[in-house]
């Protein structure tokens, strides 16, 4: 009985996120004395999984499958899982993979539980510690299932390099129109920027940026330290900034390993939404201002004078270190 | 068009959590409770489709009797007939076959239900309750479109966004940009009063299972103090975050 991950590709090349839930999927595998099997679609390089420790990889070729499908994924996953004898299916907390969670617990009958941070406590059963409360709390949730799927959170596990290969064996699951019906006609996806589910940094402006035209120092720090963009919620209401920035519990939720929050106050739903993350910086005039409490590391200055003069020091520290 | 908007009663998102009987039960001592914000996006875009192109905006929930203000609040806002499921929820899968039971047989053309609610965070309810009724969905939708049976829905990805078509039925999880925030809704007076009239159906639950436990909750280990850096001194910030955090 193997322990079954799905890792995420685009465009046949895997993404950040594949790498860490195939380490997740190993761990599970050595706690539970079984292996790791690994699907993916379209992929590019599947072997190079095994240095993730996935010692077999069920690559489904089909160009119907080039693009994600909730319905068409979650049905091959669940035809892969029933051919492996899975009965521990791991996927990510990705927008795709929350899209796809619910559907495959219907299928499988399956316990689902998202938002993932750590291996599991114990494996039979299956106990695992997430998030909850948007990141106001942890839960320790049992499944009592006799499938579970883990969705493991971002940056929450890390990779584990492993150097070894993985054998490779094409899938053809069997779909028909049904798995269809929902039609993608359009993906409008920003290309060559570091989105916020894959950085490993967020640098992310408020109110106290004053408007979207001084923008372009947030935009700076952010290339400086190969960084994604975010805002608070006022300044997505004000239409400053899209929404897909709304970094919050309405929002989007942020994992990364170092959050710097730029004129940002720091209520109380926006520090939920970047609880998860491990190092939180904050610059703020307001030596009063919230998230002072919540933070490791603070300035208390004028952003407009700091954050130059941060992009200089950090620039001076690249070029130490390249 | 007749529409099921599907409502969670969740803690009000400036709520600070606690935890009682050994960590193991959410502390509601104090806790002010509201329709789940991905909810009421639904619910507003529900009341667009109603005054736009005419509908029937029914809304559902799973809850004991103290959620009915909150359903109350979605038919002040315009919904026609509420309807409240006996039954305390206790995962994402017993909640969203409750939903499923409601849906079946009341010739629903679209279901929206919210992409997850803030307090436990499953986000799982409407895929497993499209799934259950073999109908199509779209998750993290922030703009639906719906014109004769089909809808065209945009839907938010990893880095970008997402245009989908379906014919209906079709079940939503929905979110932040189905509406804007401004277009939200307060009950006024006239709303309120009118909510008394309307309709609240209790109907038990059907016999269905939890397929996880909640055993225990914790909150975030307490942070230690700032660490303030001198605004004159910037290069220290990236001395710490490169030797002490090393996460540069």
């Amino acid at each position: 009985m193997s322990v079954l991950v799905y890792t995420e590709s685009y465009n046949g090349k895997f993404k950040k996120n594949a790498f860490e839930v195939a380490s997740y999927a190993h761990a599970v595998a050595q706690k539970m004395g079984s292996s790791a099997t690994a699907i993916c679609f379209n992929a590019e390089d599947p072997a190079s999984l095994g240095n993730n420790g996935v010692t077999k990889v069920l690559n489904v070729e089909n160009d119907n499958l080039k693009t994600f499908n909730a319905k068409a994924y979650a049905n091959s996953i669940a035809q892969a899982a029933k051919a492996e004898g899975a009965k521990v299916i791991i996927i990510s907390s990705s927008a795709d993979s929350k899209y796809l969670g619910g559907v495959l617990a219907a299928k499988l009958n399956a316990g689902y539980v998202p938002n993932v941070v750590a291996a599991p406590e114990n494996t039979a059963p299956i106990v695992v510690k997430r998030t909850a409360f948007s990141n106001k709390g942890f839960a320790h949730t049992e499944i009592t299932a006799e499938t579970a799927i883990i969705g493991v959170s971002n940056n929450a596990f890390g990779i584990i390099e492993i150097k070894a290969s993985a054998s490779v064996e094409s899938f053809a699951p069997t779909l028909g129109d049904a798995d269809f019906s929902v039609k993608s006609i359009e993906v409008d996806k920003v290309v060559g920027k570091v989105t916020i589910a894959d950085a490993d940094i967020v640098v992310s402006g408020g109110r106290g940026l004053k408007g979207p035209e001084n923008w372009g120092m947030i935009e700076e720090l952010a290339e400086v330290l190969g960084a994604a963009t975010a805002c608070s919620k006022p300044v997505s209401d004000m239409g400053w900034r899209p929404h897909s920035e709304h970094v919050g519990q309405t929002g989007k939720p942020v994992a990364s390993n170092l959050y710097i929050a730029i004129g940002i106050s720091g209520a109380i739903q926006h520090l939920a939404g970047v609880n998860a993350s491990k190092t939180k910086v904050v610059i703020n005039n307001d030596p009063e201002a919230p998230f002072f409490k919540a933070a490791d590391y603070g300035i208390v200055g004028d952003a407009f004078e700091v954050v130059p003069k941060l992009i200089e020091k950090l620039k001076e520290f690249k070029a130490q270190n390249a | 068009m007749k529409i099921l908007v599907c409502i969670s009663n969740v803690p009000d998102t400036t709520s600070k959590i606690n935890f009682t009987d050994d960590d193991t039960k959410f502390d509601t001592t104090g806790v002010q409770f509201v329709i789940n914000p991905n909810d009421e996006f639904g619910l507003t875009r529900a009341m667009w489709f109603k005054e736009k192109q005419g509908a029937t905006v029914h809304v559902a929930t799973v809850g004991g009797p103290s959620v009915e203000p909150t359903i109350r609040k979605a038919l002040a806002i315009g919904a026609d007939e509420a309807i409240r499921i006996n039954a305390e929820p206790t995962d994402g899968y017993f909640v969203a076959r409750q939903l499923a039971e409601v849906v079946k047989n009341s010739g629903y053309d679209l279901i929206i239900a919210g992409r997850e609610s803030i307090d436990y965070n499953g986000g799982m309810v409407p895929g497993i309750m499209a799934s259950l009724l073999d109908m199509n969905f779209v998750n993290t939708c922030i703009g639906l479109e719906i014109v004769g049976n089909q809808a065209t829905a945009i839907r938010e990805i990893d880095g970008g966004k997402e245009t989908l078509q379906a014919s209906l039925p079709l079940v939503i999880g929905g979110q932040k940009g189905l509406v804007e925030e401004s277009d939200l809704r307060i009950p006024n007076m006239r709303g309120i009063m009118m909510a008394r009239q309307k309709k609240l159906n209790v109907v038990e639950p059907v016999d269905a299972p939890s397929l996880t436990i909640d055993k225990k909750f914790e909150k975030p280990a307490p942070k230690g103090p700032v660490k303030l850096v001198d605004p004159d001194n910037v290069g220290e910030l990236v001395t710490l975050l490169h030797n002490e955090a090393k996460v540069i």
